[in-house]
């Protein structure tokens, strides 16, 4: 397949995590670990039920409530047992493990013979051109709802959780249940990233959601960097530097495997790529001051 | 009307650095009573407004708004009654939010913040006409983020952000600790006018002598979690400012 095409693809699969890491690092501020464990929970989930020949329309409400529930269950051992957020999202992802493992019943489904949601709708004869079309239009009506939500009245009170909890709660908004709401939908986008990625690679794994959350990271430091640079403060147009960090975030891996670094490496060259975002913004702020 | 029952506040109870905050403090304040209260740092000023928000919950003891027990109500129910202003201006407002949004989310501090788009042209426009009134040219920044606000135009929004939605009760815990002289006599001045625009019950902690000496129709005075002065507005009226320096001392 087409270099290119193969890595928008990526990118616009994983478009859904990033916008989930959106949701729980930017507007919440929580570093959320059950990432890994809720992405390959969408994957598997969408494995077990396409090969029991059950229609779309099943499989995606089902992969969204999976992945609510694997976040609100983080979101309530962090705001009822007053767990920290990092630790209660390594437990539940922990936890999903097995939890995957049982649904699987082995590490591995490969999807034969099924019709997935990129073979459902034909907007081109080559298939990997439809996939890419088919993409397009999931990835723009979830930015567009997620865009709507924040701007109604819950989104703005949901963003202002995350940057001012002393002044949300004394304008009448339970916190915990804030919270437990916004990881909920984080890692329901994030189990839809599974979700596409399961029907793009045509199978699920036990370990496809190791280190997935620095996939998410990356995409919305990169989006970040963006909004800081401009100064943005539009909400559609963060979305979109969003969706835009995910795909830059892939061909960065592509171009790394395109010039020979070895797959073997490829972990230990993302995390030093993150790294690079992140840091050196803030290198060069200390020498100009 | 706000009443307390035999208050406590224990911080750290059974340890070495245990603080008695709030120590058996019966308080009436009535409805239209605007109350100072005024003593040294850490005499449990802030700890007693955050008893009455709910920001945290008494040891023991009884608190009730208009007659509902409120005791162990948290804070974002009591919102219905309780409208704050904070001691550092960053409290009170989402600083990453436009100045419109926050006053949208004051807006409906009472109500479900549901799934509409609230922030409308007229909306924006009320809320346009509101902070004009207060002469600080913030009405055409109505989109920018709150973060890139001074502090005094923090505080000043703040206040008018407590009467965007009903209220009764209004918390003021020094306000103007953080401000310029100018910034903050808008403020208190902004504060004086709500308070008797709308009606309201006022709690106002201040270090400052003047504002202690000038707003507020009853003055107390605490002093180690207690309640050592009271007086009511024919006493607090004849007051010098000299009288209550001694207090300070
Ligand atoms: N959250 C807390 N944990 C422990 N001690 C506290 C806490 N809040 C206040 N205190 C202590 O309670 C006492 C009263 O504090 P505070 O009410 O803030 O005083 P004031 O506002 O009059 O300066 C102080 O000794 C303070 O250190
Ligand atoms: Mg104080």
């Amino acid at each position: 397949m087409d270099f290119y095409l193969a890595t928008l693809i990526q990118g616009l699969c994983f478009s859904a995590i990033a916008l989930g890491i959106y949701i729980s690092m930017k507007i919440f501020n929580i570093p959320d670990i059950t990432t890994d464990g809720s992405y390959t929970l969408g994957g598997v989930i969408t494995a077990k039920l396409l090969m029991a020949h059950q229609p779309i329309y099943i499989v995606l409400p089902a992969v969204i409530a999976a992945g609510a529930a694997a976040g609100a269950l983080t979101g309530i051992i962090h705001t009822k047992l007053k767990i920290n957020a990092l630790l209660a999202g390594i437990l539940v992802m922990y936890a999903l493990y097995s939890i995957n493992l049982s649904i699987m019943g082995r590490s591995n489904i490969p999807l034969t013979n099924v019709s997935t949601l990129f073979s459902l709708i034909s907007f081109a004869a080559d298939p990997n051109k439809n996939t890419f079309f088919v993409l397009i239009g999931f990835v723009a009506v979830i930015a567009l709802l997620i865009g709507f939500l924040l701007k109604t009245d819950f989104g703005i009170a949901m963003r202002a959780t995350g940057n001012s909890e002393s002044m949300i709660r004394a304008l009448g908004v339970n916190t915990d249940r804030m919270k437990i709401i916004g990881l909920a939908l984080a890692n329901a986008l994030t189990a839809l990233s599974g979700f596409l990625i399961t029907q793009f690679q045509s199978y699920a794994d036990i370990n496809m959601g190791i280190g997935i959350v620095i996939t998410g990271l990356g995409s919305v430091i990169i989006a970040e960097a963006f909004v800081n640079w401009f100064r943005i403060t539009s909400v559609w147009l963060s979305l979109a530097l969003v969706l835009f960090g995910a795909i830059i975030f892939q061909f960065v891996i592509a171009f790394s495997l395109s010039i020979g670094i070895s797959p073997t490496l490829l972990k230990l060259v993302t995390a030093v790529f993150v790294l690079l975002i992140v840091g050196l913004p803030r290198l060069s702020f200390r020498n100009s001051s | 009307m706000i009443e307390l029952r035999q208050v406590n506040k224990v911080f750290n109870r059974g340890k070495a650095n245990q603080v008695n905050a709030v120590n058996g403090v019966d308080l009436r304040i009535a409805g239209n009573e605007f109350l100072v209260i005024v003593g040294s740092n850490g005499s449990g000023k802030t700890t007693l407004l955050n008893l009455v928000a709910g920001s945290i919950l008494p040891s023991s003891g009884t608190i009730s708004i208009n007659s509902t027990d409120v005791t162990k109500l948290p804070e974002y129910q009591r919102s219905e009654w309780i409208a704050r202003v904070f001691q550092n201006p960053l409290s009170g407002t989402a600083p990453d939010l436009s100045i419109i949004d926050n006053f949208r989310l004051a807006a409906i501090r009472t109500q479900a913040k549901g799934l509409n788009i609230g922030v409308n042209t007229k909306f924006k426009n009320t809320v346009k006409e509101k902070i004009a009134t207060l002469g600080m040219g913030l009405e055409n920044k109505t989109e920018q983020l709150m973060g890139t606000l001074s502090g005094g135009q923090r505080q000043a929004l703040t206040l008018l952000m407590s009467v965007m939605d009903t209220c009764q009760v209004l918390l003021l815990d020094e306000p103007t600790a953080a401000l310029d002289p100018r910034s903050a006599d808008i403020v208190m001045k902004t504060a004086e006018r709500l308070v008797d625009e709308f009606g309201l019950t006022a709690i106002l902690v201040t270090h400052n002598l003047k504002d202690a000496f000038t707003y507020g129709n009853r003055i107390i005075q605490m002093a180690e979690g207690k309640i050592i002065k009271d007086l009511a507005q024919k006493e607090k009226s004849a007051l010098k400012q000299n009288d209550l320096f001694d207090w300070f001392g």
